[in-house]
């Protein structure tokens, strides 16, 4: 018998098996709904695609390179080891996928106020990039430890144009900013669109932001077979929220050949209580509209999360990685603050690319991984973004002026 | 028709042609033990119906004077048991008032459903409210709850089409909460008179009673919504009461009754 697709995922209701869903207050409820119908009718619009295929050529710089990162290959001495160079786009990162997309949708909607939370200020800044391409207002959440901590970022959104609202609610990180955006759309429901960052959130957010950004594995499905006439043995990704992990991964769901790993951030230690690893140390639950693996006490009281990264210092994950590990489909590992900076520093000296710090951490698994594979095995690793919003938070760390 | 606690409430306000007075604390704000003595005090002076808030780390649906009071009162040591164990102690004095539950499903869920309701009517809760739990979501804990006779209340807002209505007045039973603008709770009411427009709208399609809340911040909103409306909620205002109490040390309990008199007596005027 055959086995049914893995992406056939949603359903109708937005479930990946029991997680998913949409978890909302009722004045939500007809908004999402509405979005969901929208968002389904212009995924097969000709006019909205070509629109979202040129701008993402021309003005992201689609297709993202796929590089043979020849010097770490030798030097692990196992596995050939590829980057999906996606640091290479506009605005640094692969957050901009997503929010081209979910303008040219708000665009559509007659949106004109868009709203964002961020946590590394990626996405922040993606957001305020497309919607100054639009002239659209927009203002976003960020909590006021991650306005500390990505001044450069900060900077950036100032510069496109963008109202940046400090976040000091609750522990004044991503999953507090996200609060905030949310409290903002229900309170101004006929003008806004908010656009989430993550494959998270209520349904059809998870869905459609894996959508838009599986760009990233589609473009990698053909470069690959150009440059070795087969698929890769292995995809590795950093997962935060999971949006750059999901689009990498989506396109080879049905391939079962190709192993896939997760990574995400162990901050300090999962003994320590102090990471973000809601898939390997969290249980299910509840929060921000969508039902999911979350770090939380035993009362269900969320806890806070920790990571040296920004990016990935959050206490849930998308539904979908959640449905992904309970089907055994992707294996889900975890890299510490201190892996995470010692790849870092590999990565600068030996291929001369300064990686952000989340996919400094799927490269942290990779070292540890390739060099037990043989010559024959092919890796690709999504370098989802790159290090200059970080260099203050590593110098700290490093315990370096500059 | 049963003989539900709030059941019996509302048709005897509807026979004295009152609205209900439905006032909400958060659970262990600032104490257990001061929570207990407001909501053992609040039926003599003119509440009808007591709504608890179960304190959650991340109320999306609330604005920052019950996000602060959630704070509190988790600092305090509030917890779902807790709550439950507030009602318990509540309905050895007082077997009539009703006590509705208000808050977020995560905390519930980690608890087990079955074991949440069934703690929760051994301990006298009449109504549980969860925000973030719409219709199309709750299957699973309607199916606990049909058994356990504990009403689920539901929210319709402005934004609820007739077609939402009326599966939202499926999934419903003691009352429908009506949340008076689109935000946050302790918002500012800008078009008071729309909200009647709008209330009108949904109401003739319920035949339970409509009650309404958000943003009520004043004896005089609390009445004018009280000439039409079956049920009045007033939060946020008390909460700002217990925080006062707090920063200026002056006596919560007094404070809180103080003002909980005059939105009695501005809805039964």
């Amino acid at each position: 018998m055959r086995k049914s697709s893995y992406k056939n995922f949603p359903d109708k209701n937005g479930n990946f098996g029991q997680y998913g869903g949409r978890y909302v207050a009722e004045t939500l409820m007809p908004l999402i709904l509405d979005l969901e119908k929208k968002y389904l009718f212009y995924k097969k619009n000709k006019k909205f695609n070509d629109e979202f295929s040129e701008l993402s050529k021309d003005y992201i710089g689609r297709p993202s390179p796929l590089y043979y990162a020849k010097n770490l290959t030798e030097y692990l001495g196992g596995a050939k080891i590829y980057f999906k160079r996606d640091e290479l786009n506009h605005t640094g990162a692969h957050k901009i996928n997503n929010c081209l997309g979910q303008v040219l949708l708000a665009l559509r909607m007659n949106k004109k106020r868009i709203i964002a939370e961020t946590g590394a200020g990626q996405h922040g800044v993606a957001t305020a990039t497309v919607c100054a391409l639009f002239g659209l207002e927009c203002i976003v959440y960020m909590g006021k430890k991650d306005i500390e901590r990505q001044k450069p970022n900060v900077f950036k959104m100032n510069l496109l144009g963008a109202k940046i609202i400090p976040v000091e609610s609750g522990s004044a990180s991503l999953k507090d900013a996200m609060n905030e955006a949310l409290r903002d759309w229900v309170s101004n429901v006929e003008s806004t669109f908010y656009i989430i960052g993550t494959a998270a959130g209520p349904h059809p957010y998870p869905m459609m932001v894996r959508d838009f950004q599986s760009i990233i594995g589609k473009e990698l499905k053909n470069q690959i077979i150009k440059k070795e006439n087969r698929l890769p043995d292995s995809l590795v990704a950093c997962i935060g929220g999971g949006s750059n992990s999901l689009g990498l991964f989506y396109n080879f769901l049905d391939d079962e050949k190709v192993n896939l790993y997760g990574v995400e951030a162990g901050g300090k230690g999962i003994k320590t209580g102090q990471h973000a690893a809601s898939l390997s140390a969290g249980k299910p639950g509840v929060l921000h509209g969508n039902k999911t693996y979350l770090i939380q006490d035993s009362a269900g009281q969320i806890k806070e999360a920790h990571s040296i990264s920004a990016g990935l210092d959050y206490p849930g994950i998308g539904p979908e990685h959640s449905w992904l590990k309970d089907t055994g489909r992707v294996k889900y590992v975890y890299a510490s603050d201190k892996d995470a900076i010692k790849a870092f520093k590999i990565c600068c000296k030996l291929e001369g690319i300064i990686p952000a710090l989340e996919p400094a951490h799927a490269l942290s698994f990779v070292l540890k991984f390739a060099s037990k594979q043989n010559k024959k095995h092919i890796l690709v690793m999504n370098m989802c973004g790159r290090g200059d919003k970080d260099l203050d938070s590593i110098a700290k760390y490093l315990n370096i002026k500059i | 028709m049963n003989n539900s606690r709030l059941n019996i409430c509302f048709s005897k306000l509807k026979k004295k042609k009152k609205s209900a007075f439905i006032a909400f604390l958060t659970a262990c704000d600032p104490s257990f033990s001061m929570s207990l003595k407001l909501i053992k005090a609040m039926p003599q002076s003119g509440v009808d119906i007591i709504e608890i808030g179960m304190p959650f780390s991340d109320p999306m649906a609330d604005g920052p004077v019950i996000q602060r009071s959630y704070i509190r009162a988790l600092k305090s040591g509030s917890s779902l048991i807790k709550t439950l164990n507030l009602v318990k102690n509540f309905r050895s004095t007082n077997n009539s008032t009703p006590v509705v539950l208000m808050g977020y499903y995560n905390p519930i869920l980690q608890m087990g459903l079955k074991k949440f309701i069934n703690k929760a009517k051994a301990s006298g809760v009449d109504g549980i409210l969860i925000v973030d739990l719409p219709p199309e979501v709750s299957d699973e804990l309607s199916l606990e709850l049909d058994a356990s006779k504990i009403d689920m209340i539901r929210l319709a807002s402005p934004t609820t089409t007739i077609e939402r209505m009326h599966s939202i007045l499926k999934a419903s039973s003691g009352f429908i909460y009506y949340v008076s603008i689109t935000g946050v709770t302790g918002s500012k009411i800008n078009k008071i008179l729309s909200i009647k427009k709008n209330y009108m709208y949904l109401k003739k399609l319920i035949n339970i009673p409509f009650v309404i809340g958000f943003g009520i911040n004043s004896p005089k909103k609390a009445h004018d919504i009280s000439r039409y409306a079956d049920g009045v909620v007033v939060g946020s205002d008390l909460i700002k009461e217990i925080e006062k109490g707090i920063e200026n040390k002056s006596n919560i309990f007094n404070n809180v009754m103080n003002l909980v008199k005059k939105y009695s007596r501005a809805i039964n005027k």
